[in-house]
């Protein structure tokens, strides 16, 4: 087992560990949070696979698409904190609130 | 001299890079209205004509010169971003061409001062990340895309403010993102296994190994989620029913066929030539349970906004009936999709500019309430009838070419169970729509006031369902739009 296979095996452990907690989490910003954990185990998968094998130079698209990766989960964080804020005030407590009807 | 000047007009016609067009203009128009709302109004009217102009620019360049292909600035495949369009993006921004004309032209008057200032950026940042989506020649060109579709979509959800929409907004963000993350997922497999994001390329080099079967089932989760497919599609009533018409409107008609779209390109491109025919089957069997438990929940709706995103769900499922039905080099089932997209998308559209109109004028939406509109507001429940047509899938609107190749399809495989239930789900479509219209005719028992509804907003509504049914008329040049480039397979079997 080499380094670049483990640095997989823990970006996938990170990626289901955030979606555990996605569903678990009743708290909207622990949800939040999940995603940002969940997106850096794919961060962490993509630049682990990009090491080649042996000492060869990692292949440079991977860290790319991580940065606009980051930038995105940056703004999707953002957008989710306001909405969270939004309704916070708007309910007095930062969870979903239950569906009416159904 | 003139038809010197036609030709030279021509020419320069085929020599503007349309699709480069319709992604900076749209993204311009979003600036300049977010900076001076005081001109948002006449800026976004111009962006959305001159967007419908580009894809009729884009789609003479295709008909003259096939397949289109841009390298952004000028670097190429491997490591530049590509543009791309063929048939099937075609009609995708023909679709949001459409269907943003009438919903711009219908929030002209439907938007007071504060919350259009808001409105108005973000329809044209999702007008923008919609283009760019339906033009992307990469995957993870894709994943951007989509999620700049999702946050923009959000937003525009969550704008009327208040719990419901708050609720629903925020609802609708944690679904999209676990959409987008899990198609990440599948992109980051995809180019560890195949060495590159080109969906031509990397469609010429997949073949079947461990790590396609988890990308794919990576990205299948991720886009039917985001496609709101039964059972993932818990996120769509609240969202759909919260927001302001027109925003309902885009969601509904657009914002999920994107998702879909490339769930369908990808699938063509990557999964179907692999054989894949057991995840068809799942995708067809849950496309056939939302069809009957999106309209048992349509039926059972009491209130107008709801009943027609329940109707969404339900008319999603339909399109998934084809992944099923299009085994081997049998397109019918494809170009049913194509037209139900479409048509979907202009009556759907219609049906929820429809809700906003009464919603104004009664200040409610509760269908057993509606107080004898047909008489007050004759064009808006024209619009509904005429959409409704669509929707059940009645001779001779765009809904029924649809749903007749679908079934055209399903006969021939022999698959009576899926004909059944589209049969089974015309006809609840029939009951939900004729429980509004049959509301529409009779007396409220408790008194109301009413608003005048603007005159725009009612023939906005009523262009979009008349386009609805005349698509059926237009089917066959529709089709032939589609097969540009053959999206979906070189052998036409066709209708």
């Amino acid at each position: 087992m080499n380094v670049a296979f483990l640095y997989t095996l823990v970006g996938v452990g990170l990626f289901c560990l955030g979606l555990y907690a996605l569903i678990v989490q009743a708290h909207l910003l622990r949800k939040i949070l999940a995603f940002n954990i969940m997106g850096s185990g794919i961060f962490l998968v993509l630049v682990a696979l990009a090491k080649r094998s042996g000492n060869a130079i990692p292949d440079p698209v991977p860290h790319a698409m991580v940065i606009t990766g980051i930038v995105v989960a940056v703004s999707a964080t953002a957008l989710a904190l306001t909405l969270i804020l939004k309704l916070t005030t708007e309910t007095g407590k930062a969870e979903l609130p239950d569906e009416g009807g159904e | 001299m003139r038809v010197e000047s036609s030709t030279l007009m021509a020419a320069i016609f085929l020599d503007v890079p349309w699709a480069v067009v319709l992604i900076l203009l749209p993204l311009a128009g979003a600036l300049v209205c977010f900076i001076s709302p005081a001109v948002a109004k006449s800026v976004v009217l111009l962006t959305v004509f001159a967007n419908t102009v580009s894809v009729a620019g884009l789609a003479w360049q295709v008909m003259e010169n096939g397949v289109y292909r841009h390298a952004v600035g000028g670097w190429g495949a491997p490591l530049g971003i590509d543009l791309y369009a063929d048939g099937l993006s075609l009609l995708m921004l023909l679709m949001t061409a459409l269907v943003g004309l009438a919903v711009s032209v219908y929030s002209t008057a439907y938007f007071d001062q504060p919350q259009a200032a808001r409105f108005w950026p973000l329809w044209l940042l999702l007008l923008t990340a919609l283009n760019a989506l339906f033009l992307a020649a990469d995957i993870f060109n894709i994943y951007v895309t989509l999620e700049l579709m999702g946050l923009s979509a959000v937003a525009l959800s969550a704008l009327s403010g208040g719990k419901d929409a708050l609720g629903g907004a925020m609802r609708y963000l944690l679904a999209t993102l676990l959409g987008s993350l899990l198609f990440l997922f599948g992109v980051a497999l995809l180019y560890h296994g195949f060495g590159s994001v080109d969906i031509i390329i990397l469609g010429q080099r997949i073949v079947a190994s461990p790590i396609v079967w988890a990308a794919l089932a990576l990205i299948t989760a991720g886009l039917t989620l985001k496609t709101a497919l039964f059972p993932l599609h818990f996120w769509l009533p609240p969202a759909h029913a919260s927001a302001p018409a027109p925003v309902s409107a885009v969601l509904s008609a657009l914002v999920v066929k994107a998702s879909f779209y490339i769930l369908l390109r990808l699938w063509l491109e990557f999964f179907a030539p692999l054989g894949v025919e057991d995840i068809g089957t799942l995708l067809g069997l849950l496309g056939a349970a939302a069809v009957l438990w999106g309209s048992v929940q349509a039926l059972r709706q009491s209130r107008l906004k709801l009943l027609v995103a329940y109707s969404t769900v339900a008319q999603i499922g339909y399109l998934f009936l084809a992944f099923p039905l299009a085994v081997g080099s049998n397109v019918t089932a494809w170009n049913a999709v194509a037209c139900l997209a479409l048509s979907h998308a202009l009556a759907k559209a219609a049906m929820f500019l429809v809700a906003g109109n009464l919603l104004r004028f009664g200040g409610h939406d509760r269908i057993a309430d509606l107080d004898r509109v047909v008489q007050r507001l004759p064009l808006t429940v024209a619009a509904f009838a005429l959409a409704g047509m669509s929707i059940m899938g009645l001779p001779p609107s765009g809904g029924f070419v649809g749903k007749w190749l679908l079934l055209e399809a399903a006969l021939i495989q022999g698959r009576w169970d899926l004909a059944a239930v589209m049969m089974i789900g015309g006809l609840m479509a029939a009951g939900y729509v004729f429980k509004v219209l049959g509301f529409a005719f009779t007396q409220a028992n408790i008194p109301q006031k009413s608003k005048a509804v603007p005159a725009t907003m009612e023939w906005a509504a009523l262009l979009l369902a008349v386009a609805a049914v005349l698509l059926g008329f237009l089917a066959v040049p529709l089709l032939a739009l589609v097969g540009m480039g053959m999206p979906f397979g070189s052998s036409e079997v066709g209708p």
